[in-house]
């Protein structure tokens, strides 16, 4: 066997694994751990097609950036995880049925018919060949226009979170520092001037 | 490289315009929301006139063919366009009312419409999927903009874990086809197989994922079960962003990828659509019966008309003109969607302040209160239950039409007998507005406009069923010449 196949089935091993961790794991932080293993096998995967460029956006950006995020947002929640898990293992043994019974019929519709393993096409084979370069020649050319939704797709995710974030509870308190520096003295008290009168004997 | 603007410049006017509500209507004040509003329906109007003034007579690519700008594409954006622009006018004092009248639903309603648009037209399984995501990602945000309802924000999740595992299969589904053909393109992928280039079980394997995925957001059973919770839950301005122009686009969605791209595996997906399209008809009109809240029970109804819209391709598989298939899905679709719109409009309508009007009860002895909206219900139910004289006879009755020129009678059979046992309860509605004694009286106050407009969209489904030629032919020259 050759040492790059070698390498893919540790990497798909481990992959595998973490993913399955990622939603059995009891502590919610380690989740968030076997995801950060997950994307970095990801990665290698991906090293090994030759998609370097692919591989360091995910490690730097996902890993780097938005793991970091998920770690900081899931230190704030105080969530108790253990009340969303109830039914988790009863629903087990059906899920796991049904789940391992589609990958084997999968399988088994592959496995046959599918024994194709020539590597991609492509110019990945020639000396000096960047893939980030080839990336970048195509990226704002040939596929300006999908790179322009995938904008939008974020600008809407922006306006989605401050829509459905941003707003004023009825019962929240909150103060004014300007009115409170502008107040003034007839704001707040009013002199009254009551006129004397005798003590009315009949009221008690 | 040659760049031709002029196919997107709907989508480029209409992203222009959004941008500038989102960040004009910060500086309006609630009392002057209503500028926000007329501002979106001016910007759907200049949509629709440069759709109408950049119609072309052949199928342009451009974008290194990632976009097609053809008759049928036009033909389902301006069905968009008016979908949502009728939805705003129904919606106004509804949304008002539940303090949702912000410049962010207009802005996430104009981003779902952008998605559409960019799926109507997409060539390239690329842009297929980023439009289906830029529409879904805004429809769930709306979902979930009424916070202080429970069940919006439950819809809302529900909405967005089912959307996101049908996402999910579409992508696996489409990364399975460019494995096996090598290309994202659609005419490519047709290229590929139909020149034997392609790994065939590899194809038909993706094409199982494309199919389920596809169905997921149809909403065709066995995938439906969103439907009803999310259509339930959802403010319903938004369940009608949700029943109206996704379907069109869903529509083109099937036409350009199984249609057009997978052609030569006609024989797999056809079969599929097939089973798709009975237990819809089955389930959907079945199930219906049995509801109580109105919403819900158009949600089945929903169900079951995607059924019937899905006959029209399965009898595309005819070896004359498939064409009469497709243009007869077309047609129901247009005919689904106008109809829909206002059978939810109604529910806005009656609907006050703290007042849902989604109960089935609620449209008890609307004849006493208001014999012109009992009429014009009257002529929706009649549209969806397909009685003749309205749209929705004629949608019905030419897909069924087109399923036995292929030979499928069996399939006309079951379709018909599904579409009685919908007449009930379309029919229960009529006879509850007509027969029975209004459970409350109050007056219903409409706007001037939405009046109007509600009128013009009851009046439309009838004179469509009684001049249902032009839309027809409309909807054949279309895919004639796009295809």
């Amino acid at each position: 066997m050759e040492f790059k196949v070698i390498v893919f089935w540790i990497l798909a091993v481990v992959l595998v694994f973490a993913s399955l961790r990622v939603i059995t794991a009891r502590n919610s932080v380690h989740a968030v751990l076997y995801l950060v293993l997950a994307f970095f096998n990801a990665a290698g995967i991906w090293m090994l097609l030759q998609a370097e460029f692919l591989a360091i956006a995910l490690v730097l950006v996902y890993v780097g950036a938005v793991m970091v995020l998920f770690l900081f947002v899931l230190m704030m929640l105080d969530i108790n995880f253990d009340s969303m898990r109830v039914g988790f293992r009863s629903h087990i043994p059906l899920a796991a049925g049904v789940g391992v019974l589609t990958v084997v019929q999968m399988a088994m519709v592959l496995w046959t018919k599918v024994q194709d393993t020539t590597p991609p096409v492509g110019a990945t084979g020639q000396a000096g060949y960047s893939n980030t370069k080839s990336l970048g020649m195509v990226i704002y050319t040939q596929y300006v226009y999908a790179v322009e939704i995938a904008a939008v797709i974020l600008l809407v995710a922006i306006v989605a979170a401050i829509a459905l974030t941003l707003r004023r509870r009825k019962e929240t308190k909150y103060q004014n520092p300007s009115q409170q520096i502008g107040v003034r003295r007839a704001d707040r008290v009013r002199i009254l001037n009551i006129a004397a009168s005798p003590r009315d004997e009949t009221k008690p | 490289m040659e760049l031709n603007l002029y196919p997107v410049l709907p989508e480029t006017l209409l992203l222009c315009a959004v941008s500038l509500l989102l960040i004009a209507d910060l500086f309006v004040s609630d009392a002057n929301r209503h500028l926000s509003y007329w501002f979106t329906q001016l910007t759907l109007l200049a949509c629709a006139a440069v759709t109408l003034a950049t119609w072309q007579p052949a199928p342009i690519h451009t974008f290194s063919n990632m976009v097609v700008d053809d008759w049928m594409s036009d033909v389902l954006k301006l069905g968009s366009y008016l979908s949502v622009s009728l939805m705003l006018f129904y919606g106004r004092d509804y949304m008002r009312d539940r303090g949702l009248f912000k410049g962010e639903f207009f802005s996430l309603t104009l981003f779902s419409l952008l998605g559409v648009m960019v799926m109507i037209s997409a060539n390239h399984l690329l842009t297929l999927y980023l439009g289906l995501e830029l529409m879904s990602l805004s429809l769930y945000a709306l979902v979930a903009m009424h916070r202080d309802r429970r069940e919006c924000a439950e819809a809302a999740m529900k909405y967005f874990v089912l959307g996101a595992l049908a996402s999910g299969l579409l992508l696996y589904g489409m990364s399975m086809i460019y494995g096996a053909t090598g290309t994202l393109d659609i005419n490519g992928i047709f290229t590929a197989i139909y020149g034997g280039r392609a790994n065939m079980s590899l194809l038909v394997f993706g094409l199982v994922f494309l199919v389920s995925g596809i169905a997921f957001k149809l909403g065709a059973v066995p995938y439906h079960m969103w439907v009803p919770d999310v259509y339930d839950g959802a403010p319903t301005a938004v369940t009608v962003l949700i029943g109206t122009a996704p379907k069109l686009a869903a529509f083109a969605f099937v036409m350009r990828l199984l249609v057009t791209g997978l052609q030569p595996l006609v024989a797999d997906w056809h079969a599929m659509l097939l089973i798709l399209s009975v237990l819809s008809m089955i389930v959907g009109n079945l199930t219906a019966i049995a509801q109580t809240n109105l919403k819900r029970m158009l949600a089945y109804s929903t169900i079951a008309n995607m059924g019937f819209m899905l006959l029209g391709f399965v009898a595309g598989i005819s070896r004359q003109d498939p064409l009469i298939g497709y243009s007869a899905a077309m047609f129901y679709t247009i005919a689904y969607v106008m109809t829909t719109v206002a059978s939810f409009g109604i529910i806005m309508l009656l609907s006050r302040k703290g007042f849902e009007s989604d109960k089935i009860d609620d449209l008890k002895g609307l004849n006493q209160r208001s014999p012109w909206y009992a009429f014009l219900v009257m002529i929706i139910m009649f549209s969806l239950a397909g009685v003749p004289l309205t749209v929705g006879f004629f949608a019905k009755l030419t897909v069924i039409e087109a399923v036995i020129g292929v030979g499928y009678y069996w399939l006309a059979v079951v379709a018909v007998m599904a579409s009685l046992v919908g007449a009930y309860y379309y029919l229960r509605i009529v006879k509850l507005m007509y027969f029975d004694e209004p459970v409350d009286n109050s007056a219903i106050t409409v706007r001037g406009d939405a009046h109007f407009v509600f009128s013009v969209n009851g009046m439309a489904l009838l004179v469509l069923g009684i001049i249902p030629q032009p839309l027809l032919m409309l909807c054949y020259k279309a895919l004639h010449v796009s295809f």
